[in-house]
């Protein structure tokens, strides 16, 4: 199996990626962070990156997460996508979800008295 | 079953590849495939289950849960039930009988939080899988993977949830096992029960509306959900985190993901109910803990990664 050269132009990371093997899964392998990791089955788009250069073959991708015009813009979900030549990827910008931000704010705003 | 409503009865999940899926649930999770119908979804049960089905996949472009259903005791039940949720103000749907196969009339309702629910009284009685009515064997030999015995549960995310506890409780008759309250005295998790089991069914907010969290399969011992946990790894299945114990309701877990990346559990223990205990409460800032009872810190992706 031929191996490709995966850059994040985002982070400036690097790593291998076999043809048979997904981006996400590979970045993983090397214990690399520079996509975060969900399903790892294209249902949950947190792995959303844009392909900004190279050739890639791709799974089935939840369509809520990849409609057609964000597929259009390179926009794929790591965890789906095989590369057939080095590639070049960028992050996309994760929205922050409101559990977090009020349990974060929760944690700040209580307060104990130390003993 | 203040008001009728037994148990959660069945779940239709959508799936990417039905082909994958249909091998992740029986192979690895070990429900029994029962029937598949002319739409080509595929009908499961976990082999304690009486009923035909409990788990229902559909193939299509978007993962996620279509509905979960709660079977109540009989039709006068139903009929009362559906008038409760009308005078509540909820739009029902009439499901004719056999949309499902070998189930009865469904009747539909969508909750503020953007989740499809259906009561129904009828499904055909097929028996536990592979035991006898009369003098059963402890269980049935020829059981897949993790031999899963039930679907237990689900957990979804939406908002509005003081609606959704209104509907549960006050029309369905459900009582609140468990929550986490934040500092200025909101409800941001739900866990709702209409039996001495600590969920039936629990909702964390979210603003989107209508997502799926996991659903839920339960195994008897510790050492099934550690031999879950091999499986998993011999298989190499999405895992997400586990084997470990919640802070809320205290069971033992895993989670891994669906080849679609809805997100699945097996559990064994847990506390128990009854209608006159008051919810237990985790407060927010200990919320780490009570979702994961070792780590004891928050866990991105559980509260983020959903279908
Ligand atoms: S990790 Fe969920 S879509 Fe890729
Ligand atoms: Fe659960």
């Amino acid at each position: 199996m031929p191996a490709y050269q995966v850059f994040n132009r985002t982070t400036g990371d690097s790593f291998t990626c076999n043809g048979d093997q997904s981006v996400l899964k590979a970045m993983e392998l090397v214990g690399k962070k520079c996509v975060p990791v969900g399903c790892r089955g294209g249902g949950c788009g947190f792995c959303k990156i844009r392909v900004v250069e190279g050739d890639f073959e791709c799974g089935k991708m939840s369509k809520a997460h990849v409609p057609p015009e964000a597929l259009a813009q390179g926009e794929v979900l790591a965890c789906r996508i095989y590369p057939q030549a080095d590639l070049t990827i960028e992050c996309v910008p994760q929205p922050v979800d409101a559990i977090v931000e009020q349990a974060t704010r929760a944690k700040q705003t209580t307060t104990r008295p130390m003993r | 079953m203040k008001k009728g409503v037994m148990r959660p009865g069945h779940v239709q999940i959508r799936v990417l590849d039905m082909k994958e899926a249909v091998e992740h649930y029986t192979d690895l999770v070990g429900l029994i495939e029962t029937d598949r119908d002319d739409q080509g979804r595929v009908y499961l049960k976990a082999w304690t289950e009486v009923d035909k089905f409990s788990v229902v996949l559909r193939e299509t472009d978007q993962p996620g849960c279509d509905f979960m259903g709660f079977k109540v005791l009989d039709e006068d039940t139903l009929v009362s039930l559906t008038q409760g949720l009308k005078d509540f103000g909820l739009e029902v749907e009439e499901i004719p009988a056999e949309e499902l196969k070998g189930c009865g009339r469904r009747v539909r309702f969508t909750v503020a939080s953007g989740h499809a629910f259906e009561l129904y009284a009828d499904k055909e009685y097929t028996g536990k899988w592979g035991v006898t009515e009369v003098n059963p064997e402890a269980w049935p030999r020829g059981l897949s993977g993790m031999k899963a015995t039930r679907f237990d549960h689900a957990l979804f995310y939406g908002p509005n949830l003081p609606e959704v506890l209104d509907v549960f409780t006050n029309v369905l008759g459900f009582h609140l096992a468990e929550q986490v309250m934040d500092p200025d005295g909101n409800r941001i998790a739900q866990f709702l029960t209409a039996s001495m089991k600590e969920h039936d069914i629990a909702f964390i907010h979210s603003d989107e509306p209508g997502q799926l969290h996991h659903t839920s399969y339960y195994l008897e011992t510790w050492d099934d959900v550690l031999r879950a946990a091999d499986l998993i790894s011999m298989t190499d299945t999405s895992i997400d985190i586990g084997p470990t114990r919640h802070g809320l309701t205290h069971g033992k877990t895993i989670y891994f993901f669906d080849p679609s990346g809805n997100r699945c559990e097996v559990f064994c223990g847990g506390d128990y109910t009854y209608p006159d205990h008051k919810p237990v409460t985790w407060t927010a800032d200990e919320l780490g803990k009570a979702i994961f009872y070792h780590d004891r810190v928050l866990n991105e992706r559980f509260l983020t990664v959903l279908t």
